[in-house]
């Protein structure tokens, strides 16, 4: 955490190279970039064959097909919200968007698939779009910019849904519905969608000079302009990115559920953050990737279904194990980030 | 003479966002009262103002433990999951007396509030990412001890809930108390001075031998036993515990009046006086919509508004 | 290649350069050098399109140039190596060396085997090899350094200044940059090199420029200039100089009493200090003398406790105080003014009357309240006797002069009853009145019984101010001058000494109290850190 606060950040970090081996990173090092990359990966195949070994209703197919869909909407949100993160950044408004996506979708699918589409995906990369200009050309916290922006969107949400009393109704018959109902190979459309997106995010944020701008940023944002970075066109591009994963996943949502249901995607921004961190993604910005998110995501709804299997227990006890996995992660990453600090 | 007469602008502009920052929410306020008595029928009653002071109430208690949190150019996200955390744990001991129930409450605030200060002092997270944990974590627990919505029926809360001393609700009165309270606590005390250098210049507060991780401490879990409290007030005023959703959008409600009465995100300063008029501003705005039947969702977009001309207004200041 | 000529640039109520001509020729190493407040940085901002001058030109190729951003003088072949690197440490090396500049492949993807086969030899080109997919932050400072500099020569750049480049580097990473460099000059590059290490300047570069109070004061061929020379030029001091008293403020020498109140031993850390220790006796005024990062600010942030120490011990009044520990120094009655008096002194934010109570707040309040009536009774007090002129105790101190501001730092330690005062540039960037004021009142507070150790890169001040100087070179102590022998020319003398051969006692205004030869050949060890 770049911004620390304590007195050990004051202190210059040690230099810790021994002078015959000048670029071999210590055991420690090496374990810590280990846990950091694959940590939540472990985490979760230990879940899993924990799960599948306590209950036999784990490891069935509409158990595992149930999770997967459940996870896809908000793996799409996290695929946004890890690009807005490693930037340095945080996108609160995500949940809004989500929700709004949704009811704009559903509102334009009597006009044919294509308007039940790009009319979410154009209002909400809109709002992200302000988010990003308002974060980089103002130069506003993103987490005030991003809340008034969670504001304003449920605002809008609620004006075109008579305060939240009317729903929509997307026609089940419709090509738009079979993007959240229908199936291919036996798997869920969302479910490829959302797979296709991420193996898309993953070769933006690693493969192209963009990816490497977002990196960049994040990492050292005054080096990165020293080095030529589009920092503000970055910046924007992300909160736009956001805006479009958030209601895309609102869309496909919508689809799913054949209405635009108002009321959903509250606390989804806390729930996306969460993912992205767990996942290995650092909340200072400067390192994360997507397929962390996904795991992430992937862990969150294994230990709700778990939770939801034991019944005894109530849903609330996920709430709690995620935060508590937040705290740790994000203790874990603030600690091993000072360890490492070079400089 | 171009160059001069841009100059005099910038200055001009400069001195009006200033004078906005220090006075605009006073302004505001007095703008939406006048407005009200002129436009508005069944505004001038003492009903109503007894129910806007009431409904007031609990955001305001938030927003003083926000507005600490604040000066020391931090932020609590947890407030929301403190109030449903402290309406749980006093619907659970209720059975033992409200006294303490209340204190069992309270001290569940105070210990997530301990835990975020410990986060930020001495891990050195940043406030957002540590409070943001415990948000989740918060409401977590709180849903764990209380499942689902519970009646609260005990007399002394109703009492506290919905009782007035010569007219004035116990909620108000209260509330008012802790507000007056905080101002002496930042202005007189030893504490208040040492947090707000703390908020202005860290290094410096540090060079100067400032105790800043006890300080740190301190704030937040001050942060955490308003928001408790905010939490059994509003309890008593619901007489019902609904950890589901009590609190919700807390967090957003208490920066915001913390925002738009001037005081800086970037720290070193608190205005009490400013967040009393803030949380106020915001209660006059959502009615003053709703009795001219504009709906829930104007006021969250003026919301929205609202905040970004305020932080927008701070920024420029602080930029010089 | 690059040059400046008339380049003026004024600040507010200072004038950072004025009618400056710089040029930095292809294939020569350009040594720039100047203390504090010289102009140095600022010359560079100009040349990197930091700053645009106020007057004046920048010629770049031959023609004229005006940068308005870092990027476009980086485009144009002007790159920059600063102290602390300026890349992205998260992110590989290869994608560091090669950020905007990716090769790409089919459908404009970034062409990893391709990226890291060049990054790979461009390294290898400059006689560095690492593994360029690990993280840069694996790498030494030195190491990174060196990825800086090869992206830099990567985009063609024609000039490449370096500012202080070797002020964290072990020794062996001293090397390979001095053979890179060369390797530059081979290549045509003009290189601007700043450093305040003489030993290093006459190594590798070919030409100097000084610059003092923001004028060129000398260029030429660096051969043609011995130390001693280069010197007194930085400290715009001729040798032999009569000692002209009445410059400053300052009283000649003070009645000392016999027993140190405060005694340091053996401070170190690593790369910044090496055992350094000193002992300061109740009105008494210690010097410490030596160039920019030779560890001065170093030695006072140790013994304040703002800054860890790797061993070493502290002491006031023969009681032990816990090193690294701002608090427990202060307790002990040790009170540092910063040299970086706007980022770490003041609380701008905070008005006068709270700054200067700040620190003494617990003993100026009854059960956790603030006495206000004995705080403003303090104030007053310290208003009044240090002449602190505000528009009243409210206004923010932010808004004050650079002096007052001083002025008001000093009244909160003086509020506390120090035994000690370490005073880091106490003067630096105010004006010549309050400059008078600030150093007649570090004399009066010594005359009180305080015990003083005055940091200064105003030699005169220093000499004036100081009954005895200690003289730091590279984080070690080298010399101590006492009694008659604080003299300008014998701290020049000691700052410019070789390495190799201590000076020679001969060279040195006699003095009984010199201490035995200080082991020189620690030098090379640790390695001053710097602040500009």
């Amino acid at each position: 955490m770049t911004t620390g606060t304590t007195e050990a950040d004051m202190r210059p970090a040690p230099v810790h190279q021994e002078p015959d081996k000048i670029d071999a990173p210590t055991r420690a090092e090496r374990f810590s970039a280990l846990a950091q990359q694959h940590g939540a990966l472990v985490t979760l195949l230990v879940a899993m064959v924990a799960a599948s070994l306590s209950f036999d209703t784990f490891l069935t197919g509409d158990n595992l097909e149930n999770m997967a869909l459940s996870s896809a909407f908000l793996a799409v949100v996290a695929l946004g919200m890890t690009f807005v993160i490693v930037t340095g950044g945080i996108d609160l408004s995500v949940g809004s968007l989500f929700a709004l996506g949704g009811v704009l979708a559903a509102w334009g699918s009597q006009y044919g698939t294509a308007v039940a589409l790009l009319l979410p995906l154009a209002v909400c990369g809109l709002i992200g779009v302000v988010n990003g200009l308002l974060i980089a050309r103002s130069g506003l916290a993103p987490f005030i910019v991003t809340l008034a922006a969670m504001l304003g969107a449920r605002g809008i949400l609620l004006a075109i849904t008579d305060e939240g009393s009317k729903t929509y109704l997307v026609d089940k018959d419709s090509f738009f519905a079979t993007l959240g109902q229908g199936s291919l190979l036996g798997i869920g459309v969302p479910i490829w969608i959302t797979v296709a997106l991420f193996v898309l995010g993953a070769v933006v944020l690693r493969l192209t000079r963009f990816g490497q701008y977002v990196y960049a940023v994040g990492g050292n944002e005054d080096a990165a302009a020293l080095m030529g970075a589009p920092v503000a066109r970055t910046k924007i591009t992300v909160y736009a990115l956001s805006g479009l994963c958030a209601g895309l996943a609102g869309a496909l949502n919508a689809a799913w559920l054949v209405s635009g249901v108002t009321i959903l995607g509250s606390g989804m921004e806390l729930e996306a953050i969460s993912a992205v961190v767990i996942g290995g993604t650092l909340l200072s910005g400067g390192f994360g990737f997507v397929s962390g998110s996904l795991v992430g995501v992937l862990l969150l709804k294994v230990i709700q279904n778990v939770i939801n299997q034991i019944g005894s227990l109530d849903s609330a006890y996920q709430q709690v194990v995620s935060g508590a996995f937040l705290a740790v992660v994000v203790v874990a990453q603030t600690w091993l980030g000072r360890r490492r600090r070079v400089l | 003479m171009t160059d001069l007469t841009l100059i005099r602008g910038q200055v001009d502009r400069e001195r009006l966002l200033r004078l906005l920052q220090e006075y605009g929410v006073y302004a505001g306020v007095v703008a939406l009262l006048v407005f009200n008595f002129v436009f508005t029928s069944n505004f001038v009653s003492a009903e109503n103002f007894r129910t806007q002071a009431v409904q007031v109430a609990p955001v305001l208690i938030v927003a003083l433990g926000m507005a600490l949190a604040i000066g020391t150019e931090g932020v609590d996200l947890s407030v929301g999951s403190v109030m449903a955390l402290s309406t749980s744990l006093l619907s659970l001991y209720l059975g033992y007396g409200p006294w303490l129930a209340v204190l069992m409450a309270v001290a569940g605030g105070i210990v997530i509030g301990l835990a975020n200060g410990s986060l930020i002092a001495f891990l050195g997270v940043q406030p957002i990412v540590a409070t943001l944990a415990l948000m989740v974590a918060g409401r977590g627990i709180a849903l764990v001890l209380l499942p689902q919505l519970e009646d609260v029926r005990d007399p002394g809360m109703a009492s506290l809930g919905s009782g007035d001393v010569l007219g004035v609700p116990y909620l108000v009165l209260i509330a008012a108390g802790l507000a007056l309270l905080v101002a002496f606590v930042v202005r007189r005390t030893t504490f208040g001075r040492q947090l707000l250098a703390v908020g202005d210049s860290r290094p410096a507060a540090r060079l100067a031998g400032l105790p800043v991780r006890r300080v740190l401490i301190v704030v937040y879990a001050c942060s955490g036993a308003l928001a408790a409290v905010a939490g059994v007030l509003a309890t008593a005023r619901l007489t019902a515990s609904d950890p589901t959703s009590l609190g919700n959008l807390m967090e957003l409600s208490a920066i915001t009046a913390v925002v738009v009465g001037g005081t800086p995100l970037s720290g070193g300063r608190v205005r009490i006086g400013g967040t009393v008029a803030g949380a106020v501003l915001i209660q006059l705005l959502t009615t003053t919509l709703i009795k001219h039947d504009l709906q829930p969702s104007w006021t969250q977009m003026a919301q929205a508004v609202v905040i970004i001309a305020a932080v927008y207004a701070a920024r420029e200041r602080g930029k010089r | 290649m690059l040059s400046v000529t008339g380049v003026s640039k004024l600040f507010p109520g200072v004038k950072a350069l004025s009618d400056v001509d710089f040029t930095a020729r292809a294939g020569e190493v350009h040594a720039l050098v100047g203390e504090n407040g010289a102009g140095k940085s600022t010359l560079i901002k100009v040349l990197t399109g930091v700053y645009q001058p106020d007057t004046g030109e920048v010629v770049h190729n031959g023609s004229p140039v005006r940068f308005t951003t870092p990027l476009q003088a980086q485009q144009a072949g002007i790159s920059t190596i600063y102290q602390e690197v300026n890349l992205v440490p998260l992110m590989s090396v290869a994608r560091n060396l090669l950020l905007g500049r990716e090769p790409r492949g089919r459908l404009g993807l970034i062409d990893f085997r391709r990226m890291h086969r060049e990054a790979d030899e461009a390294l290898r080109g400059l006689g560095i090899r690492v593994d360029v997919s690990r993280p840069l932050r694996e790498l030494g400072v030195g190491a990174q350094q060196m990825v800086a500099l090869a992206r830099a020569v990567a985009i063609d750049a024609r000039v490449v200044i370096m500012d202080e480049p070797t002020s964290s580097l072990e020794p062996r990473e001293v090397r390979t940059l001095f053979d890179v460099i060369g390797m530059l000059r081979e290549r045509g590059i003009a290189v601007v090199y700043v450093s305040h290490r003489m030993d290093e300047l006459y190594e590798i570069c070919d030409a100097v420029t000084v610059l003092r109070d923001g004028r060129v004061v000398h260029t030429g061929r660096l051969a043609d200039l011995d130390r001693l020379r280069l010197v007194s030029l930085m400290l715009g001091r001729e040798i032999g100089e009569v000692r002209s008293e009445g410059l400053t403020k300052f009283t000649g020498s003070h009645q000392a009493a016999a027993e140190p109140v405060l005694r340091a031993e053996g401070l170190t850390i690593r790369h910044q200090l090496h055992d350094v220790s000193l002992a300061i006796r109740p009105g008494e005024v210690v010097g410490l003398g030596g160039l920019l990062g030779s560890g001065r600010s170093e030695t006072a942030r140790a013994i304040a406790g703002a800054l860890p120490t790797d061993s070493g011990r502290v002491s006031v009044g023969g009681a032990a105080v816990r090193t690294g520990s701002t608090p427990a120094a202060i307790r002990a009655g040790i009170s540092l003014l910063p040299e970086d008096r706007k980022a770490e002194g003041i609380s701008p934010g905070l008005s006068v009357r709270e700054n200067i109570a700040l620190a003494a707040l617990p003993g100026l309040s009854r059960f956790g309240l603030v006495d206000n009536a004995r705080v403003d009774k303090v104030v007053d007090m310290f208003v009044k006797r240090l002449r602190i002129k505000s528009a009243g105790p409210h206004q923010k101190v932010g808004e004050l002069s650079g002096g007052n501001q001083q002025k008001v730092l000093l009244a909160r330690w003086l509020a506390m009853h120090p035994k000690v005062l370490l005073l880091d540039e106490p003067t630096r960037g105010i004006d010549v009145g309050a400059k008078a004021e600030v150093q007649s009142l570090i004399d009066e507070l010594a005359e009180e019984g305080l015990a003083v150790l005055l940091i200064s890169s105003d030699t005169e001040e220093l000499i004036e101010g100081s009954d005895r100087i200690i003289v730091l070179k590279d984080g070690v102590v080298v010399d101590e001058l006492t009694g008659d022998a604080v003299t300008e020319d014998a701290l020049m003398r000691a700052i410019a000494a070789e390495p190799s051969a201590p000076s020679e006692p001969a060279d040195l205004p006699a003095s009984p109290d010199l201490p035995a030869s200080p082991d020189l050949s620690k030098n090379v060890k640790s390695a001053g850190s710097a602040h500009d």
